[in-house]
């Protein structure tokens, strides 16, 4: 218990009417890779900001490093410094230089002096290939290489835990590998991450543990080969054929929930097909 | 007969709408050219531009007027980007108070017309007799400028704070920045940035209103550009001291209108 890094227990998170968390227990352990895939609109993106509290919990507890964030007088500021957040839209500042984005938190919250901030990003910025870009702007980069800074910034806090959001869902495909491979090499330098991602290569050769998640609670879990390969549950399998073979998809299968309200044949759904992972 | 008809049929749109454009041209030609022959010069010239009276102009109090005027928006400029930036904040702020304050203050500011402020800053020694600004005449000036100032420039600010993407926060916040922090190093640069055009045309507005100094009565070496064009105009029965005043006018606001444009465009290009 005590070497988890992330402990949530009966999260829940609603929008208005909106129930996008049911009662989410999870735990990462240090140094775990764990990857939540799931649907558009599963809760992955909210489960992940409950975790640095960017979204506020309605119920339950966030415990990150043993901490309880949920506890009102928790500084969270304080306890933010040691969670790097990497966005789908990298969310790089576009008003300061590629170094400055990785010193300005040093500098202002963690209290390093200006020379110490940039010893440390520029050693980050080499363990993500961008030695050769401090001076740059991030407009001057292409995306794969803003990701690896947005990477850099987050690592350059000397986190406990790294929080990835779809990285590599805004990139043209040609730049996937290139955010992928940091990735790879920061799970085999032993960081705790928690990735929610579309890429089942990566969770299938990383991830030491994967979720699924459909309608804002946990479906499955369980190690990649597992949930990836031999999933139990019918939702996951339904949700793997969509994403593993797209070109696949009969014309049923995606208009099965639009077409459901009118009624006939068509609400024969869900029409999963056990074997159509393995045809 | 048959064959004009036939050209004209034959005309393609653009030969028609250019023909039609030197048409227009030839009739401002000859606007123009009866308006020359037709003016009184030596008339116009006694009235508005003559020699004599621009040369005692310039000698006589311009650029010091120039500066006054320069003084005087100046500060209200500098009062009201900084009060205008924390009544913006205040705006945007979580806290309901706060938000009510700022919207108060800017609806009540941005309603009046400025003159209205400026009497009542002339008017104030009648209720409070001892009171005394610092730096007189500026300080009054810069107090009754920078109060409508603040208004508008609360809202030009407010609006590049909300044109900041939501990452951005997200992003400082996540890293550990407190609120404040994240606005002073992430938001505001980039909600600046995006106001600098708007801020400079409120400059430009400013630059003219300053004008309305003459309501609060101030003595000879204060008078800005207006209340001297004006004084010198009134005593030399002659209204080329207030021309002067009014190219001393496009002096400063001319190049601060090109600067605007110029960032407009260089941000289009930035897109
Ligand atoms: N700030 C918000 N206000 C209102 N509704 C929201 C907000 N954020 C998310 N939602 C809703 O909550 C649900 C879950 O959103 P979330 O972004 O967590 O899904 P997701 O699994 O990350 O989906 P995707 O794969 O598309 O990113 C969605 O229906 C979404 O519309
Ligand atoms: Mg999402």
């Amino acid at each position: 218990m005590t070497d988890a890094v992330v402990d949530i227990r009966g999260l829940n998170k609603s929008f208005g009417s909106l129930h996008v968390l049911r009662g989410i227990d999870l735990t990462v352990s240090t140094g775990d890779v764990v990857c939540v895939i799931g649907p558009s609109g599963s809760g992955k993106s909210t489960l992940l900001r409950c975790v640095n509290l960017l979204e506020q919990p309605e119920s339950g507890t966030v415990l990150v490093g043993g901490v309880d964030l949920t506890d009102r007088d928790c500084d969270i500021d304080a306890a933010r410094r040691h969670i790097g957040m990497v966005f789908q839209q990298f969310n790089l500042f576009p008003h300061l230089t590629v170094l400055q984005n990785c010193t300005v938190a040093q500098v202002t919250v963690a209290k390093r002096s200006t020379s110490e901030a940039t010893r440390i990003a520029r050693e980050n910025l080499v363990r993500v290939g961008l030695e050769d870009k401090v001076d740059e702007y991030p407009a001057k980069l292409s995306g794969g290489q803003q990701q690896r800074v947005a990477i850099a910034r987050a690592l350059s806090m000397d986190p406990n835990l790294m929080l990835f959001d779809e990285p590599t869902s805004a990139l043209d495909p040609e730049l996937v590998g290139e955010v992928l491979s940091v990735m790879r090499q920061l799970a085999s330098e032993g960081m705790t991450m928690l990735v929610v991602t579309h890429e089942m290569a990566f969770a299938r050769e990383v991830a030491d543990r994967v979720i699924f998640m459909d309608a804002g609670a946990i479906v499955e879990e369980g190690r990649p080969a597992e949930v990836l390969g031999s999933p139990t549950e019918a939702r996951t399998r339904e949700f793997l054929h969509r994403v593993l073979e797209p070109t696949k998809l009969s014309t049923d299968e995606f208009l099965g929930d639009r077409a459901a309200p009118a009624g006939g044949p068509a609400m024969e759904l869900p029409k999963i097909d056990p074997h159509g992972l393995t045809p | 007969m048959t064959t004009t008809t036939t050209t004209t049929r034959r005309l393609s749109p653009r030969q028609r709408a250019q023909r039609l454009r030197w048409a227009q041209y030839a009739l401002l030609v000859v606007a123009a050219a009866l308006a020359i022959w037709l003016a009184d010069w030596p008339a116009i010239y006694k009235a508005f531009l003559r020699p004599d009276l621009i040369l005692a102009a310039v000698t006589g109090g311009l650029f010091s007027a120039l500066w006054m005027t320069i003084s005087y928006t100046a500060g209200a400029f500098v009062l009201g980007l900084v009060a205008g930036t924390v009544v913006a904040l205040m705006r945007l702020s979580p806290v309901g108070p706060y938000r009510w304050i700022a919207s108060a203050y800017i609806e009540f500011f941005r309603g009046l017309p400025a003159i209205l402020v400026f009497i009542a800053f002339s008017l104030i020694a009648i209720p409070f007799p001892g009171l005394q600004m610092p730096w007189e005449p500026y300080g009054t000036v810069w107090l009754a400028l920078g109060l409508v100032a603040t208004a508008y420039m609360a809202e030009t600010i407010r609006a590049g704070i909300q044109a900041v993407p939501k990452g951005q926060v997200e992003a400082a916040r996540s890293l550990g920045m407190p609120a404040m922090v994240a606005s002073r190093k992430i938001v505001l640069p980039q909600a600046f940035r995006i106001v600098l055009p708007p801020l400079t045309n409120e400059l430009i507005l400013l630059v003219k209103d300053s004008s309305l100094v003459f309501v609060v009565g101030v003595s000879l070496t204060h008078f800005d550009l207006t209340k001297w064009g004006r004084a010198m105009a009134n005593s030399e029965a002659n209204l080329t001291p207030l021309v002067v005043a009014g190219f001393a006018y496009l002096l400063i606001t001319l190049p601060l209108s090109t600067l605007v444009r110029r960032m407009e465009h260089s941000a289009e290009k930035a897109h």
